[in-house]
């Protein structure tokens, strides 16, 4: 058994224009001690994902249906109170923005102790030294002083690392990281990954880290998911996703990246504009985008296929390609649909 | 990248821009975003500048098109000083700005076609309506909108489009010289290389120059023909882009580059990075001397007596380090 199962999670907002389908039938699974990546483009689903995770979805947002389960735990279906145990105790979760994640009107120590008294029986002496234990954890200086300052008297890479700190506090199973460093300045965002992974390997928990930035997922994580209009089209360990992209997004995005060898040539862009979620189209999601989309891709979704034991992707060029090398028969295609 | 002409275009000599910060009770402060910075950019080049946020960067680039008025320092352009109101007026016609946020760069009241128009407007640049309305399509054309599109308003668009409605409006009045304010952060990655590509089209078509800000430093490398780092409201180093990236003098833009994430696991599991202690000291208690000296390895008295003098070490590379020759 896994930490953490996902299985053909939909999660939906109602607005007054329609259903916005943001997470259209996600399945993963999260192992102890790995760091898993979720990249994909803005609207891609990524955040929404990790928001039904933690069930904290703006109020016309709802899980339509899918299973969540933490540590064996079925979480869709589950009342606030048994939220209310999972949230910090078992998922923690530290938002994109530092600036407006943390209260401006009470001071870090009464924010951090806050956490701590509400998810663990300690008092509040004890609460109080597990907060200092913990900002001076996160590299803070002088953390007895800090702890009666107010957010505004903090950096933004500093902030961040409060918002850190609480979110490790009551030791969680798995810390959900949404755009961590993507408000961050390069050599600050350093720092925070630097940290992260040095307290990853000491506490030994499980990250989800989500970010529309590569070169963070091939810094930081074992594993990765891409997202595109709210499914998954490729997953698998970092080295097969960069090494060997089977989707043709997944694809594009790696070309579109410019790296030291495009300085001087053109960059080769994704075409199009990104998706509405109001009028998905009855195929792949991808496929008005795709150079390389055939008939099929337009009216059929492809199922997602094991390329080996560490990737999978749901792209019918694989399937095209698996025909043609004989290594799938036509009967197989048939019955995965 | 079109050939480059070795012939300076703008020249800025020992800027400077001061704010007055309120600090309660009458008093104020200087705030120094941008403490003498000078540098050249060539017909057709591309300049890109970075560094981390509150580094002076974008102060430079309005500075430039005087969105402020410079507390002192010289800006030529095409071997003319600009100096009265006239002068800014006519430069203005030949210098413009695209800016980051393609959400609020935009007024949401006014359609694309009189978005477009208003510095055809502003600059009296047509004789009769049709003249304006052929203008206005022809600008559109140039960054890949259609027609269709003109008498819609800006909410219609997506971030990418938005984007390129604000650099039709840039180059309405046929500049030679454009400002670029991070215009691809805040779009997504697919959408970025479209927007890149389309600066590197239209500086070939037109034979534009740019003065290219940015955080985003494989984005800057990648469009750049030099490189300017800045720190602190300084310039620190300034050499072509293959150099700045293969071969680092400064210990800050060493740091820098290190520290950019690489999108290749193997490489970026052997990266070594160079690790900056602490955070970017506020620009209103800037220290002493070097300003980067609070954060880098290297520091020695000598460099919080003194600011080092941005010196040319070899031909073309500009580093501002007294201690340049021990560190590399």
């Amino acid at each position: 058994m896994s930490l953490l199962e996902v299985k053909d999670l939909h999660t939906s907002f109602f607005t007054d224009a329609g259903e916005v389908k943001a997470v259209n039938g996600v399945s993963f699974n999260l192992d102890h001690g790995k760091v898993l990546g979720i990249v994909g483009e803005s609207g891609s689903g990524k955040s929404v994902t990790a928001y039904s995770i933690m069930q904290i979805l703006a109020g016309t947002g709802k899980i339509v249906s899918g299973s969540i389960k933490v540590d064996g735990e079925e979480l869709v279906g589950a009342g606030e109170k048994v939220m209310k145990t999972i949230r910090g105790n078992k998922v923690s979760i530290i938002f994109q923005d530092p600036m407006t994640s943390l209260n401006p009107t009470y001071t870090i120590g009464h924010q951090l102790m806050e956490a701590i008294i509400l998810h663990t029986d300690r008092n509040k002496k004890q609460a109080y030294e597990r907060a200092v234990e913990m900002l001076r954890l996160v590299n803070i200086n002088e953390p007895e002083k800090r702890m009666n300052q107010y957010p505004f008297e903090f950096s933004g890479g500093m902030r961040q690392r409060i918002m850190i700190a609480m979110a490790l506090a009551c030791e969680p199973d798995i810390l959900i990281a949404d755009e961590p460093t993507t408000a961050l300045d390069v050599t600050i965002q350093a720092q925070i990954l630097e940290l992260m992974k040095s307290l990853q390997k000491e506490l030994g928990m499980a990250i989800i880290m989500i970010t529309h930035d590569l070169g963070v997922v091939a810094q930081m994580c074992d594993e990765v998911i891409v997202m595109y209009a709210g499914s998954i089209c490729e997953q698998g360990t970092a080295d097969e996703i960069f090494y060997n992209p089977c989707h043709e997004y997944t694809k594009g995005l790696m070309r579109s990246i410019p790296t030291a060898d495009t300085a001087g040539t053109k960059l080769q862009p994704i075409t199009g504009t990104p998706i509405d979620l109001l009028n998905m189209p009855a195929g792949c999601p991808f496929a008005p985008r795709c150079d390389a989309a055939m008939k099929i891709c337009l009216h059929e979704r492809c199922q997602r296929m094991e390329i080996n034991e560490d990737h999978a992707a749901a792209c019918w060029m694989n399937v095209k390609k698996g025909l043609e090398a004989g290594t799938i028969t036509a009967e197989e295609v048939t019955c995965n649909e | 990248m079109s050939e480059i002409i070795q012939q300076p275009l703008l020249e800025v000599k020992d800027l400077k821009q001061h704010f007055n910060i309120n600090m309660g009770a009458f008093k104020t402060k200087p705030l120094k975003a941008v403490d003498g910075v000078s540098f050249t950019i060539n017909k057709g080049e591309t300049l890109g500048l970075v560094g981390e946020s509150g580094c002076g960067k974008t102060t430079v680039g309005r500075t430039i098109l005087h969105l402020y008025k410079p507390t002192s320092g010289e800006i030529w352009y095409n071997g003319k000083k600009i100096e009265t109101k006239q002068d800014i007026m006519e430069f203005r016609k030949k210098a413009t700005m695209v800016f980051q946020d393609p959400y609020s760069s935009l007024n949401p009241r006014m359609t694309v076609a009189d978005i477009i128009g208003e510095p055809l407007d502003v600059h009296k640049l047509y004789a009769t309506k049709e003249e304006r309305q052929a203008r206005i399509l022809e600008l559109m054309s140039h960054v890949g909108l259609n027609s269709e599109h003109a008498a819609r308003y800006a909410h219609e668009f997506s971030g990418g489009q938005r984007q390129r409605i604000g650099i039709a409006r840039a180059l309405a009045v046929n500049p030679d010289f454009i400002v670029c304010d991070e215009p691809v952060s805040a779009l997504d990655v697919s959408i970025q290389a479209q927007v890149i590509n389309m600066f590197d089209e239209l500086q070939e078509k037109l034979g534009l120059t740019y003065l290219f800000i940015a955080h985003d430093l494989l984005v800057v490398r990648h469009i750049s023909d030099r490189i300017a780092v800045m720190y602190l409201g300084k310039m620190v180093e300034l050499a072509d882009a293959a150099t700045i990236y293969e071969r680092p003098l400064h210990p800050y833009s060493k740091s820098l580059l290190s520290a950019v994430p690489v999108p290749d696991p193997k490489i970026a599991r052997a990266n070594q990075r160079i690790m900056l202690e602490g955070d970017i000291p506020s620009p209103l208690n800037a220290p002493s001397g070097c300003p980067f000296r609070t954060r880098c390895p290297y520091a020695t008295e000598q460099c919080a007596a003194e600011m080092p003098a941005f010196k040319e070490v070899e031909k073309g590379h500009f580093v501002a380090c007294h201690r340049v020759a021990e560190v590399n």
